[in-house]
């Protein structure tokens, strides 16, 4: 079947053998995106995180058909490496990157509550990562990175 | 396939064009290396690079490339996995080369170590072993550019510098950027090592400043970075394998006929596994071929087979830690003994007795292990995340029978490596799928469970410990015990003991003052693969140890932190070898003997800057400990406040770090900040255990690692400062090993509880806070 999908602006047609198969999939093997990536498949880690409609969802549990005529927004609608957006700029201000698989999710869910919420806690910062997992151990800059991106924005 | 993004295909096509290609339309012409080191005659010993397979290479016509507009391409030849290898070696060759680092970028080696020396991005040894041949490699391409400059001018080199990015000849102040030097340049013979000019660290430019930023920190927050999960060809598959969750399990029967009624499923085929020993070879199974990765997986779950589990169904980690604890309480393999301890055990006013339990933990990159593979012509080019381009390009040929030369692995990105991407059967998987495919590239995927669940598993030990005090409360009586299956298990028969560089992780090299120490490591069955992981035997030994000796200080009625410094006693640098090391990291004895000065520098260093003694409310507590590895010195002080609840919090960790001369500051501090964390997840969370030689665990949901909530709240590193004629030690893994016991010392001090089962989980929940008496 002939599903269309609206990312980052931009109307995109794909074949799909599944409606019910997960946004991220429809992303990654079908548009080539890489800002959403895949960490557990199972809404546990936050690596996949994109936005519909504003709003951040794990991607690798939500279906295709729930998403409709939704918008959806990656990382990539964000900014670019030339132009990053202040919240992408203030992860590189911060070094908040090591291996950076995790950032997608982090700096998605951060966009999610600084949308809502221009300037919050570290406390609220840290309850809307909280289902955001990192690896590397990096958290205490990405914490820094969003309430610097809350500072200047 | 349909690509949103035309720089997507851009990217492909870089990669899939062979090096020489890609690097020969730049200026600096490059020709094969050739400076590589002979590392099989065997006299006199080798250590560090010059001990690794293929060595170093610091030619700079394998890194260096300039290309007419003056673009300086240095090659990475160590993979990427969060440390900022792509930023810190490359930086170094600029130095060197007084390049502007604003116009260097940097591109990534493909699997090949005669070219480029040794890439098993392991051990914590980038760094370490390749700043000199890096900076060699920098100031002959330097060198090279001043002759080109000279002979252009007509002038003597003696009277021409390189600085930044030009050649300026002093006495007419005339100026040649390195775009023009360039081709004349490569023609120019590349001056012997010995020859150089080197410049002094007062010259450095960013050696040592920590101001360069991630080269790949714009594209990763930006959604560009290429891990290895992420290639997409035109017509590719995409494919997950069923795999025996039994170790040496296989296939009994298998019914793919629903899985083939799945949209989107191409292909059901079985890939024969390798009986244990299996080192990196695939464990076999059956695999789903779809034309996405979502088919591949529904795929999966519609296959019906019976497996055929093999002798390791009977791993059970319940039974399993009693045989271990069986083991440690009897005597073993000796493995270091001086004096003599059961005579001073005797005599000793105390004993004291203690047992710890570390269990098996898995790696999970957030990353899992992937790659992808397409065979045309007889040639097999690879993508994948891996720590070990070149196993990996020999494995691949090995497996598909072709020369290694026909095997091209391609690196990208490692969202997360901790040990796992070491070995690479994933990439072997992928290899044999595209063949059974006739050549159309096949991604293979590992989902989270995969990982979780066929993992290759930090061992799993029981460290007994013994302990006489005389009257004092100083030992003077130590043995300690440990019980661990061993990595060497994956290579050949079971060897059931620690190998050498097991042992020498902190087991044998205690460098405590006591006349009477013994160390034993009775034997042990693997019953699963086991591999490195981040720190590897280290995370053990050292939470024992570390543990141990605050519980003798606390039997002492002895500050820790002071009980810990006089078992170390005076300042002295020790040859490893008297301590049972043969091993000491692969480094000479005598360049890197163990400096116990250094060691009580660092745990100086943190009591002071933690504040050590402080004042703290009821319920909170501090906690040290200090270790020794990947021959780098680090104490850490961990700050706990345990609620009456049982909850724990980490309001702060000290960490204090001698690693020799920090080449990118920022870079050591974010590893030791990553550490902390992971050293935390170590303690609070992380546990693989086995049942009927399965896997209970699955994903993220019930193997625990620490999130956002559980990391510490604060983490202050402080980076002992050092000439640069120290030699280097590593960084990526000795960070994490104290971690652990200074959390577990610190909750002894808050609660009077003491830790020897990790993780510490719900321990604490009975328990709640009370004053200790002691700490």
């Amino acid at each position: 079947m002939k599903v269309t999908l609206t990312v980052n602006g931009r109307a995109a047609d794909l074949d799909v053998d599944d409606p019910d198969m997960p946004l991220l999939y429809a992303l990654r093997d079908g548009l080539a995106l890489r800002g959403p990536r895949f960490g557990c498949g199972l809404a546990q880690c936050g690596a996949c995180t994109v936005h519909v409609d504003g709003k951040a969802v794990r991607s690798c549990v939500y279906p295709l058909r729930s998403v409709g005529k939704g918008k959806v927004t990656t990382l990539e609608g964000l900014g670019t490496s030339a132009h990053p957006h202040p919240l992408q700029q203030a992860f590189i201000d911060e070094q908040a990157v090591q291996c950076g698989y995790c950032i997608n999710g982090m700096i998605m869910q951060a966009k999610a509550l600084l949308d809502s919420t221009p300037h919050p806690t570290e406390g609220e910062i840290k309850d809307a990562l909280a289902r955001n997992l990192c690896r590397c151990g990096t958290h205490l800059r990405i914490v820094r990175a969003v309430k610097r991106a809350a500072r200047v924005a | 396939m349909n690509s949103m993004d035309d720089s997507d295909v851009q990217v492909i096509n870089v990669s899939r064009r062979a090096f020489l290609g890609a690097i020969s339309a730049v200026g600096l012409v490059l020709v094969v290396g050739c400076s590589r080191r002979d590392t099989a005659s065997a006299d006199p010993p080798k250590y560090g690079a010059d001990s690794m397979p293929h060595g170093w290479v610091d030619n700079p016509l394998a890194f260096v490339a300039i290309a007419a507009d003056g673009t300086v391409t240095v090659v990475c030849h160590r993979s990427e996995m969060g440390q900022g290898v792509r930023t810190s070696l490359p930086m170094v060759v600029a130095d060197e080369l007084e390049a502007d680092w604003r116009r260097v970028q940097v591109q990534q080696a493909p699997g090949d170590e005669q070219r480029f020396g040794n890439q098993d991005t392991d051990g914590s040894r980038s760094v370490r072993h390749f700043f000199a041949p890096m900076r060699r490699c920098g100031a002959a391409a330097r060198t090279m550019l001043e002759q080109a400059a000279a002979a252009h001018w007509g002038v003597p080199s003696g009277e021409v510098t390189a600085v930044n990015h030009e050649v300026v000849h002093g006495p007419t102040n005339r100026r040649i950027g390195y775009g023009e030097l360039a081709v004349a340049a490569s023609h120019l013979k590349v001056p012997a090592g010995d020859t150089l000019r080197l410049k002094a660290p007062s010259q450095f430019r960013y050696i040592g400043k920590g101001e360069v930023r991630l080269v790949d920190g714009p594209d990763i927050v930006a959604g560009r970075g290429m891990y290895g999960i992420d290639t997409v060809l035109d017509d590719m598959l995409f494919a997950v394998v069923a795999r025996p969750p039994v170790y040496g399990g296989k296939v009994g029967s298998y019914d793919a006929a629903a899985a083939l009624k799945v949209p989107g499923v191409v292909k059901v085929v079985e890939i024969p596994g390798t009986p244990p020993p299996s080192e990196f070879q695939p464990l076999g199974g059956v695999a789903v071929i779809a034309r996405n990765t979502w088919a591949a997986i529904q795929g999966r779950q519609a296959l019906k087979i019976t497996w055929q589990d093999g002798p390791n169904v009977v791993y059970d980690s319940k039974a399993y830690r009693a045989t271990l604890e069986q083991a440690a309480r009897t005597p073993g393999e000796v493995v270091r003994n001086q004096g003599d301890v059961p005579a001073a055990m005797a005599r000793a006013a105390r004993r004291i007795e203690a047992e710890y339990y570390i269990p098996h933990m898995a790696q999970t990159p957030m990353e899992p292990p992937a790659a992808t593979a397409r065979i045309v012509d007889g040639l097999c080019v690879i993508w994948t995340a891996t720590q070990a381009p070149q196993a990996t390009r020999d494995r691949v040929s090995k497996r598909l029978a072709m020369p290694s030369e026909n095997v091209t692995v391609n690196v990208t990105l490692l969202g997360g490596g901790f040990g796992r991407k070491s070995k690479p059967d994933y990439v072997v998987e992928a290899a044999l799928l595209s063949r059974e495919m006739k050549g159309v590239p096949v991604k293979v995927t590992w989902t989270r469970e995969d990982d979780v669940q066929h993992g290759y598993y930090h061992t799993v030990s029981v460290e007994h410990l013994e302990a006489g005090l005389d009257a004092a409360g100083k030992p003077v009586a130590w043995l300690h015990r440990s019980v661990a299956p061993s990595i060497r298990s994956i290579f050949g028969p079971d060897p059931r003991h620690e190998a050498p560089f097991e042992r020498g992780m902190g087991l044998v090299n205690v460098p405590f003052g006591i006349a009477n120490l013994r160390v034993e490591n009775p034997a042990a069955e693997a019953h699963t693969r086991i591999g490195w992981y981040r720190s590897v035997s280290n995370i053990p030994h050292a939470f024992a140890i570390q543990s141990f000796v605050a519980e003798l200080a606390a039997a002492a009625g002895r500050d820790p932190k002071d009980y810990l410094l006089e078992l170390i006693g005076p300042a002295q640098r020790v040859d490893p070898r008297t301590m049972g090391d043969s091993w000491n990291y692969t480094e000479s004895p005598e360049r890197y003997p163990f400096d116990t000065g250094r060691l009580r520098r660092v745990i100086e260093t943190v009591s002071r800057e933690a504040g050590w003694g402080r004042k703290l409310p009821p319920g909170q507590g501090l906690g040290i400990a200090a270790h020794y590895s990947f021959v780098t010195y680090v104490a850490a002080v961990v700050q706990v406040a345990v609620s009456g609840k049982g909850e724990l919090t980490i309001p702060r960790i000290d960490v204090a770090l001698d690693c020799g001369p920090q080449v990118n500051p920022e870079r050591v501090r974010t590893q030791i900040e990553g550490a902390c964390v992971m050293g935390v997840s170590n303690a609070l969370a992380s546990e693989i255990t086995f049942k009927a030689g399965r896997v209970e665990q699955s994903n993220f949901n019930d193997y625990q690692v620490a999130r956002i909530d559980a990391a510490p709240r604060e983490i202050r590193v402080h980076l002992i400062a050092s000439d640069f004629d120290v030699p280097l030690g590593g960084v990526g893994e000795p960070g994490v090993p104290p971690i652990a016991p200074a959390l577990c010392n610190a909750i002894f001090a808050a609660t009077g509880k003491r830790i020897r089962q990790l993780p510490i989980r719900d321990q604490l929940a009975a328990h709640g806070s009370q004053p200790a008496a002691n700490g």
